[in-house]
């Protein structure tokens, strides 16, 4: 009867643990594993993908503490309706320098995938500062802290980290110059410049 | 898309993923011929524990029924398998893929909006602006790509020009609306409160706010006047009605970009402007841009005087 095959295993706990973490890894191991041996996944789609400068990579790191991503993707999906409003749809070669991505799941707000030079700085900074100045009907919080100067003393150090779990290859010269690209920015700047840069490797009409 | 960077990882899919189905399968087969639990009368086995005194377990096999939904999982993975991507390399018979499905969701679009489009796109702007369906459409797309900005009525903001007035920047012609949409503008005045120190600011100012007859210090003015003349006639025109060519806005009537204030006026003059509208001809196309550009011209009442 069946009883000889399962109760070997429940009854031995170390087995039922070895065997559960078996079974369950294999679809980690099968779904997730190859893509870092997929060239899609981990080159740069074309050359406009580029590291984050200074200004950028603090930008980004205001984005999440933020909590951007709580109400905004960063994944245009590859349906019509998206691309006619978005533009092209996103590619993992674009995210390629994002640790960790900001996809994102919840579009309280819109998709900022392909945000970079939709919008003039000036919009970004009156938007950021009281979004209803510009798009009445917006129930996107105001931000407007962030014209205080940007935090630079940890500046080096995020891109000598990220030198170390991605692709970025930051020179020395470029983490040295670090602090003085930052000279005078403020967070705000920094975000603008962040959203300017976003999604400009693809566009709808080629 | 399956791109590995050597075939091993082909291989290592296909191998995990068949070893996952053929595990199944065993273990499948070898409770398939279990009958069904203990009949009326029959001893009913146990699972040998006992918890409080009497307590116990039927080990009774699993219901064929439920064996059988298996069995439906496994053929359903070696059809999905062979008909969609995800074993190693294989594309699937069915040939799908999701920018497949993009594309084709696209060519179904385009065969049905592209000659609405097109129509559009031969017809000459003004007479575009004059059709209704054309207006509808032009409206919204302007909703969709052009109210974040100049707002849903095109009325603009503070630094974002109204589009419903027959003032216009860089002029209010059909042809050259379409060049500002598929283009974009770079709108620049430089600061100027250098060249003009803090008094001679203040004296351009108020001979600014007189151009339009807004209230202003007629001493100052008239020192504002010969200032102007020399700083700033080069783009806004000696009689400060603007030059559409470089963008610089006319100072003597009532449309303000920023403001008409003397303070705001003092600013704008001290640290100049920078203003920038994106182009658009990458995102849109040329045939979005027409019916934009038109649906915007026809939005300014041409009649009424400038």
């Amino acid at each position: 009867m069946a009883q000889s095959k399962h109760d070997f295993i429940e009854r031995s706990v170390g087995w039922m643990i070895v065997l559960t973490l078996l079974v369950i890894s294999i679809g980690g191991l099968v779904e997730i594993v190859p893509l870092f041996f997929q060239k899609s996944t981990t080159t740069p789609t074309n050359e406009i993908v580029k590291p984050y400068d200074p200004v950028r990579l603090v930008g980004r790191d205001v984005y999440i503490r933020e909590g951007c991503y709580n109400c905004h993707s960063q994944m245009i999906r590859p349906f019509r309706a998206e691309t006619e409003r978005y533009g092209h749809y996103s590619v993992a070669g674009e995210f390629v320098y994002d640790h960790p991505f900001q996809w994102g799941s919840k579009r309280t707000g819109p998709d900022l995938a392909r945000v970079g030079g939709r919008y003039s700085d000036e919009w970004h900074r009156i938007h950021l500062n009281n979004p209803r100045d510009v798009v009445p009907e917006s129930n996107m919080p105001a931000f407007p802290w962030l014209e205080r100067p940007a935090s630079v003393s940890d500046i080096e150090d995020k891109m000598r980290a990220l030198n170390k779990v991605g692709l970025h290859k930051y020179s020395d010269e470029e983490i040295a110059g670090a602090k003085a690209a930052l000279e005078g920015k403020t967070e705000m700047d920094a975000v603008i410049a962040y959203l300017q840069g976003m999604g400009l490797a693809l566009q709808n009409v080629q | 898309m399956a791109d590995f960077v050597s075939g091993f990882w082909n291989a290592y899919v296909m191998v995990l993923v068949s070893l996952s189905i053929a595990f199944c399968v065993f273990i499948l087969m070898s409770n398939m011929g279990e009958g069904k639990g203990a009949r009326k009368g029959e001893k009913v086995e146990l699972h040998g524990h006992i918890w409080d005194e009497t307590l116990a377990e039927y080990n009774n096999p699993l219901p064929q029924w439920w064996k059988y939904l298996y069995w439906i999982t496994v053929f359903f993975a070696i059809f999905y398998m062979a008909a969609y991507p995800g074993f190693g390399n294989v594309k699937g018979f069915l040939g799908w893929s999701s920018a497949g499905q993009y594309d084709g969701e696209m060519t179904k679009a385009e065969a049905t909006y592209a000659p609405i489009f097109k129509k559009y796109a031969e017809m000459d702007l003004a007479a575009v602006a004059a059709d209704p369906e054309a207006k509808a459409m032009g409206r919204r797309l302007f909703l969709t790509y052009c109210a974040q900005c100049h707002g849903g009525d095109a009325r603009g903001a503070k630094g974002f020009p109204n589009l419903a007035d027959n003032d216009w920047l860089y002029g209010g012609e059909p042809d050259v609306i379409k060049t500002t949409i598929l283009g974009g503008r770079q709108g620049m005045m430089p600061p100027m409160g250098g060249a003009l120190g803090g008094d001679g600011t203040e004296d351009v100012a108020n001979y600014v706010r007189s151009l339009s007859g807004l209230a202003h210090d007629s001493l100052r003015a008239g020192r504002g006047k010969e200032l102007f003349e020399q700083n700033c006639a080069a783009c806004h025109g000696a009689d400060a009605k603007g030059t559409h060519a470089v963008g610089a806005p006319n100072l003597t009537d009532e449309t303000w970009l920023y403001g008409s204030s003397k303070a705001t006026i003092i600013e704008t003059i001290t640290k100049g402007r920078s203003n920038r509208m994106p182009a658009f001809e990458a995102f849109l196309g040329n045939d979005k841009a027409h019916l934009l550009a038109a649906y915007v011209y026809g939005l300014s009442d041409k009649t009424a005087a400038k």
